[in-house]
């Protein structure tokens, strides 16, 4: 290992010796030490995140053998991951069903995963991509199995666990292909001698159904349409916190993925940051259907949920397909957006979730009938929870707004009906989604409690994220330039 | 032996594994087939790698990965039994369609 290599896996260095540290303590110690764990992992998330800070000017550096790469993309998501584990690790400190004696298992399995989260967004190897995606799996199963003793908890671990087998097996039989056809396993290396194969060849055909196989692990991985039926039933099984993380981390990085592989691999670059897919592969047309699909299912579905973590699920779905129309756009503007929509949707997403998670904690049920008239007896966390509700469905003056609008942008920026189709689509999916959304709302403000019930109260220190969050979400909606210009630099790896 | 006879047999096990994943009810079932999958693509991986390359210096990577897959795939099996196993306890039964706790 060079040092410049050393330098590049710093971020995972640390997570790593954090997990470890945590195990020791432990192991070594009769007490649970839940504050310590804490304190320990948070600070080796915040210092993660900081250690990227000089590679932020010279970043482009590949290393291991062009196996991982440290550039622009990398240096963007190793922040955002290590934010999300810290908010997690933050709202997991008093959670029963996390705490009970086992506080110190979770704390790793969440290092450990982040550590995987930031691989497979450096990753520019078949294999490399492979064992970090595993990584995130195994790990994740874990955490959404944490509660053996609750039903739910561990049915949704289940069916996480063979959803994922599942959809990686599919996915290494594609990169077999692809591996068989060219005799290589790196992105550029794959890219090259791919690209001189013609549309008549006869492994064109070949080629498709390795894409097409690649590409159930990364739907997987987004949670969107063939592969997304796990996700409802891991999100309402896992522990809250840690499915706020489920339904943001492992998006971020499997867009990552997505991008970097296809726009490497099959695309080659056009005029005016825009790229042309190459002929052989129709894949921007594959992800334009999943992207449809996705969104009207997830839109659709959420309408009837009476559970607010199965509601908030559906409507991640939704919002993986409204990020993958940003990759159709196939332009560094498209890139640029989805990176933008990423940050926004952990502040707005996380947010819901949390307070989702707090007011459970109290009354003991996560539907909908429970947060009746909850403006009355909990005003901060309820208007917290009413802009994280508008900025997901899109309305301005909040951060949703201004990022799907880019999303949207970079779509119509191509010429050509089909996007236009796309974002009219887009378009409607937001008006319906607007429907579930408001329906949440009108149980909290304008519906009496069901009893008369006593106020909730509210640990100080969450409330205060809590209203970060929602500050944060305001305040991106009407002041967006410092992230629209950070994720326009983000698209500069390509 | 040819490199297609052996393409085909792989072929042959992914299609396998994936008839059991979607048909079969019990979870345990389900890994098997999720096994058949994996070894279907490590069994491409080493034929592809044993048939490209030159004599004497064959394509190592391939053999890499399957080595890798190996490795994985008795990791992911020994997590997803014990997830099965605590279901078991909880609810005395490892039949997928008998788990309907989470449904709205």
């Amino acid at each position: 290992m060079t040092s410049s290599e050393f330098y590049q896996l710093a971020p995972e260095l640390v997570l790593l010796l954090a997990a470890a540290a945590i195990i020791i303590v432990d192991l070594a110690s009769a007490h649970r030490r839940v504050r310590l764990y804490s304190v320990l992992g948070g600070g080796a998330a915040i210092l993660s995140a900081l250690l990227v800070v000089p590679l932020v000017h010279n970043a482009h550096g590949e290393g291991f053998r062009d196996m991982m790469v440290s550039d622009a993309l990398s240096v963007f998501l190793i922040p955002l991951f290590a934010s999300a584990t810290l908010l997690t690790i933050i709202f997991s400190e008093r959670v029963r069903e996390v705490v009970t004696g086992r506080f110190a298992e979770y704390v790793v399995l969440l290092l450990i995963m982040t550590v995987g989260l930031t691989i497979v967004a450096s990753a520019t190897n078949l294999l490399v991509l492979y064992l970090s995606m595993e990584l995130i799996g195994l790990t994740a199963y874990g955490l959404t199995a944490f509660d053996p003793h609750r039903a739910r908890s561990v049915e949704g671990g289940l069916k996480y666990a063979i959803f994922g087998a599942v959809a990686s097996g599919i996915m290494l039989f594609g990169m077999s292909l692809l591996y068989g056809m060219t005799g290589e396993l790196s992105y550029d290396a794959l890219g090259e001698a791919l690209g001189g194969m013609s549309a008549g060849a006869p492994t064109s055909a070949l080629q498709f159904i390795a894409v097409l196989f690649v590409l159930a692990g990364f739907t997987y991985k987004i949670a969107a349409v063939p592969f997304h039926a796990w996700c409802p039933d891991a999100y309402e099984g896992a522990p809250t916190p840690f499915a706020a993380m489920m339904s943001v981390a492992p998006k971020a990085a499997g867009f990552a993925a997505l991008v970097r592989f296809f726009f490497t691999v099959f695309s080659d670059p056009g005029a005016g940051g825009q790229f042309v897919a190459i002929d052989v592969v129709p894949w921007q047309a594959v992800l334009g259907v999943i992207s449809v699909a996705t969104m009207t299912f997830g839109n659709l579905a959420a309408i009837t949920q009476q559970n607010l973590k199965r509601l908030l699920a559906y409507s991640s779905i939704a919002h993986a397909g409204y990020m993958l129309m940003g990759v159709v756009a196939l332009s560094r503007d498209g890139v640029s957006a989805v990176m933008a929509y990423l940050v926004v949707y952990l502040i707005m997403n996380m947010g819901a979730f949390f307070v989702v998670m707090v007011v459970a904690e109290r009354t003991h049920t996560e539907d909908i009938s429970a947060f009746s008239g909850l403006g009355k007896r909990l005003p901060l966390v309820s208007a917290c929870f009413a802009v994280f509700l508008l900025s997901l469905t899109g309305i301005p003056p909040f951060a949703g707004f201004v990022t799907k609008f880019f999303l949207f942008a970079a779509v119509l920026q191509r010429q050509g009906n089909w996007y236009v189709v796309l974002a009219i689509i887009g378009v409607l999916n937001s008006v319906v989604s607007l429907y579930y959304y408001a329906r949440v709302l009108r149980a909290i403000y304008l519906t009496e409690p069901v009893e008369p019930v006593a106020e909730i109260a509210v640990p100080q220190f969450r409330t205060a994220v809590l209203a970060l969050l929602a500050v944060l979400t305001v305040g991106l909606g009407v002041y967006w330039n410092p992230l629209v210009e950070v994720a326009a630099r983000v698209s500069e790896f390509l | 032996m040819t490199v297609q006879s052996v393409l085909s047999v792989a072929a042959i096990l992914f299609s396998l594994g994936l008839y059991c994943v979607l048909t079969r009810k019990n979870a345990v079932s389900v890994l098997m087939g999720v096994e058949l999958i994996l070894n279907a693509a490590n069994l491409n991986f080493v034929a592809f790698s044993s048939f490209t390359g030159t004599i004497g210096a064959p394509e190592v990577a391939g053999r890499v990965f399957a080595v890798m897959i190996i490795v994985l795939a008795a990791a992911e099996a020994a997590v997803a039994l014990a997830i099965i196993l605590a279901i078991f306890r909880r609810m005395g039964t490892v039949e997928v369609d008998n788990l309907n706790e989470l449904r709205e």
